[in-house]
């Protein structure tokens, strides 16, 4: 077990705590950036999907794992950015001027959103960002002067100063250093009163204000900071999958991007990335298991069941999600073998009621 | 006029549906603060379930009623028990999540059984084809069924709740767990039982709804339009969930008839964000503030 | 120049008078303490200044400013800061987190600083926590810094919450019942802190409050309230001899 003696309030602050954890990431950013030159295509394509995704995840992550806000509508902010980005590019718009235009796009969107969610809690918040998802899918398809209806629209691969990213590693390239920039970003907003005012609204709202926190404008900031970072990822996802349609955007991708967020673990930075990488691989290992499977069974409803089941059980039985699985093998491993059963339990109380009587 | 009043009569028909899909929604949130985003497919499983006994086993139509809502009834305690209590206490986030788990579930496994699967199928009724015409207004049999079965449902649940043992004792469980524990209800086998109770009505919606959607494993999704449905009646009266599922068949039926196209579809969630706008907590639903 | 006053203050909640025309003034570096029966509206006249209530009569200044009809972050950052009765912590954040966030109004940084992490809000983050170490020292929370707040026994959490309100740097700290759940033991620590608060840090200290050993060691002056309305002020030993006072509590004499 390391112990780190402080001598320094700098050291609470700095990113990376100590040296093991700049060996580690340092080796993972490494195989990252090697990947391109180990890894085959079809690999390629599932970890440029696990960093948009992951990106997706971050800013899911901000604003339900640390403001506490609830939101089945960021499919809607992943429209607005896959949108925005292909009408920019048709139109001949550099990826360096339309990628941002795309999280402004989704951030102002987001405002919109935010705004509700200053009178509204829990399940009635939840119900108005899925009320905001089916109508921003269903203007996508009716508006067909724009965005083509039910027939779509097409994208170019991503250009940048005329050097054209079509092959595997550009692309990926522009995902990782994006999620990385994501990361960094909200890991400084984390530490900075402004993460620390989004987790006090997420603790206690009355409490917030009266230490100063302006609850309205730190929830439509959270709000608008996450739609941006799903702007993003709905620009790259654009362009991964070179064509968008309304039903990439439905409710149902809302509920499956949420699903990042809590399999990957509520309130961790970590979780959105594990998240995300899960969700992407889960289909996989399902279409690998198919082939053992009888004929009714391994048909299209395997899918949803296995997808079901895993939210289930993670929920019962990992509350804290794929990151606080790590946790505890972590520290299992440090303490060995004085690791005891309840160390993370946390205290169950009898009914928590948001009814606020 | 004449037309207003086929409107309204849809309209109403529709709203019944989703009046019902809500009431299990508002059964479920009050007594235990979940949200059950299965909802939808609480009835979608009825639905096969009635099909089962009345097309494959050839039952009655009263019978397969009975069947289905008794059989779902078991499937809602089931489910509770299984999945539900483990997360008793829970944020309320997590526990949405996991009746989403659940619906991702129950529609995966429908299209595994056999007989079932994912094919569409129509379920007979007595009432099938019918219509008669009352002045100018032509009424369908179907429609007309559909508002007087609600309505006898309603009835019969209204008689539960205030005169049986059990419906009162769900009635304290609703107003607080704490204090209906103390009084010796058994809180658990309650919120157990609500869960079948709630089932058991979305079979019922299932039944009425078929007619008009048919039976497959994706009808469940008009669960979705039932949120609203719950919301603007406030998620916590059970009168709110039939009001709100009646303003929201309205809305549809005379959106679809006098908006432009693609209205229809949205209108509902329209509506909910109006009324949340206006009144955070539903029409029906209670505004308290947090005490300090 | 008064340094708080409240005049007239008045709410209603559907009919029924919580508080009735309650005027009083506190004055800088004093403790003024609010007694009174359960149900006589302490913790109400606290939500007032806090603006939690929408006050129906009546107005609040602060140093002749009015607060009424501003909104509750900004009085906080006015420099007043105040605890809850049944703590209202932020749970799932460490007692130094929860500290930091009193430091909020002291907030200087643009979003896209903090998003970079800019030299200046480094200097910032450096500076507030050399503040709340100092509390930290202050109440004895040296051990505590890095745990979970959902974890600490009661008693820690009071003073966690005592802490926060004093990491803002407050001019008035409103306490609501700092000694409710304490043991005798530590209700002895929070009046050693109180007197340090007023003493040493010269923080004015407005609180509500039931144990009457407390407040007749820390008070310079007391309210005594029943059913919305004052009833005595004073000094502690003249309103717990005001007959109306003994009244309150124990009822009419037969």
């Amino acid at each position: 077990m390391r112990f780190l003696f402080k001598t320094d309030y700098d050291q609470d602050i700095r990113l990376f705590k100590h040296g093991g954890q700049v060996f580690w990431y340092g080796l993972l950013m490494a195989l990252l950036l090697a990947a391109p030159f180990l890894v085959d295509e079809y690999v390629m394509s599932q970890l440029h999907f696990i960093c948009i995704y992951s990106i997706v995840g971050l800013g899911l992550m901000l604003l339900v794992g640390f403001t506490g806000q609830i939101s089945l509508g960021h499919a809607a902010f992943l429209a607005v950015g896959a949108y925005t980005e292909a009408l920019l590019q048709a139109k001949g718009v550099p990826v360096f001027i339309s990628l941002p235009c795309a999280a402004l796009f989704s951030a102002a969107a987001g405002l919109i959103v935010g705004l509700p969610a200053l009178r509204l809690k829990g399940i009635y918040l939840a119900i108005a960002t899925l009320a905001f998802n089916v109508i921003v899918e269903e203007v996508i398809t009716r508006w067909e002067g724009l965005t083509g209806g039910n027939s779509g629209l097409h994208l170019k691969p991503v250009e940048i100063f005329g050097v054209t990213l079509d092959g595997d590693a550009g692309f990926f390239y522009l995902c990782l250093g994006l999620t990385v920039l994501s990361i960094l970003a909200l890991m400084n907003l984390l530490r900075s009163p402004t993460g620390r005012a989004f987790v006090a609204i997420r603790d206690s709202e009355i409490s917030a204000s009266c230490m100063g926190v302006n609850l309205a404008k730190y929830k439509t900031l959270s709000f608008a900071i996450s739609a941006a970072l799903t702007g993003i990822g709905g620009a790259l996802y654009a362009h991964k999958v070179s064509f968008i349609s309304p039903e990439q955007f439905t409710l149902l991708q809302s509920i499956e991007l949420v699903t990042i967020v809590i399999l990957g673990g509520v309130g961790f930075l970590h979780g959105a990335v594990l998240g995300a990488a899960f969700l992407i691989v889960l289909p996989q290992l399902i279409s690998l298991a198919k082939d053992y499977l009888p004929a009714n069974v391994g048909g299209t409803g395997l899918q949803a069941v296995v997808f079901g089941l895993v939210l289930i059980g993670f929920i019962i039985f990992e509350p804290l999600g794929l990151y606080g699985r790590w946790l505890k093998v972590r520290t299992w491993f440090e303490l060995f073998p004085f690791y005891r059963k309840g160390m993370f339990r946390r205290q169950k109380s009898y009914m928590k009621s948001e009814r606020l009587r | 006029m004449s037309q207003v009043l086929q409107l309204l009569l849809a309209g109403v028909a529709q709203g019944c549906v989703y009046a019902l899909v809500a009431l299990g929604f508002v059964l479920i949130y009050k007594a235990t603060e979940t949200v059950n985003f299965a909802q939808g497919d609480l009835m979608m499983l009825g639905g096969f379930f009635a099909l089962t006994s009345s097309v494959i086993l050839g039952w009655p139509y009263w019978a397969t009623i009975v069947f289905a809502v008794a059989a779902m009834a078991a499937v809602g305690m089931l489910i509770e028990r299984l999945v539900l209590r483990p997360v008793l206490g829970q944020p309320a986030f997590t526990v949405v999540m996991i009746t989403i788990g659940v619906g991702y579930v129950l529609r995966g496994v429908v299209t595994m059984i056999p007989g079932w699967g994912t094919d569409t199928y129509t379920l007979p009724t007595p009432f099938s084809e019918g219509v008669f015409q009352i002045g100018e207004v032509i009424f369908a049999v179907q429609q007309v069924a559909v508002i007087g079965m609600t309505a006898a449902l309603c009835a019969v649940l209204y008689l539960f709740f205030r005169f049986s043992k059990l419906g009162v004792a769900m009635q304290a469980t609703s107003q607080n767990q704490l204090a209906a524990a103390y009084m010796g209800i058994p809180v658990r086998r309650v919120n157990m039982m609500i869960w079948g109770l709630s089932a058991g009505v979305a079979a019922f919606a299932g039944i009425l709804l078929a007619p008009a959607t048919f039976v497959h494993s994706n009808m469940g999704f008009i669960g979705l339009k039932a949120f609203p449905a719950a919301v603007v009646g406030g998620f916590g009266s059970v009168p709110g969930a039939i009001v709100g599922g009646l303003i929201i068949g309205l809305v549809e039926a005379f959106a679809g008839r006098y908006m432009p196209e693609g209205f229809k579809d949205v209108a509902a969630y329209v509506v909910v964000l109006v009324v949340l706008l206006l009144r955070p907590s539903g029409i029906f639903g209670e505004t308290a503030q947090k005490k300090v | 120049m008064s340094f708080f006053k409240v005049a007239n203050l008045g709410i209603n909640f559907g009919g029924v008078v919580a508080v009735d025309k309650v005027s009083f003034e506190v004055r800088r570096g004093e403790v003024y303490t609010i007694i009174g029966p359960n149900g006589a509206g302490k913790t109400t006249i606290f939500n007032l200044i806090g603006l939690i209530y929408p006050a129906t009569s009546g107005q609040i200044f602060l140093e002749d400013k009015p607060l009424t009809g501003s909104v509750p972050h900004r009085i906080a950052q006015l420099g007043i800061a105040r605890t809850f009765q049944n703590i209202e912590l932020f749970e799932h954040a460490t007692v130094l987190q929860n500290l930091l966030i009193g430091r909020h109004r002291h907030r200087a940084a643009s979003l896209w600083q903090e998003l970079l992490f800019t030299p200046a809000v480094r200097r910032a983050e450096l500076a507030a926590r050399e503040a709340v170490e100092q509390v930290i020292d202050f109440l004895d929370l040296a051990k505590y810094r890095d745990s979970l707040v959902a974890g600490l026994p009661y008693g820690v959490r009071k003073v966690v919450e005592l802490g926060r309100a004093l990491a803002t740097e407050p001019r008035l700290l409103l306490l609501d019942e700092p000694s409710s759940g304490l043991n005798p033991e530590e209700t002895d620590d929070m009046a050693f802190w109180i007197e340090d608060i007023r003493r040493h840090l010269g923080v004015t200290v407005l609180m509500v409050e039931h144990d009457m050993n407390l407040v007749s060691r820390v008070s310079d002056r007391v309210l005594a309230l029943n059913l919305g309305t004052v009833i005595a002020e004073g000094t502690p030993a003249e309103v717990q001899a005001h007959p109306a006072v003994i009244e309150a509590y124990l009822g009419k004499a037969a």
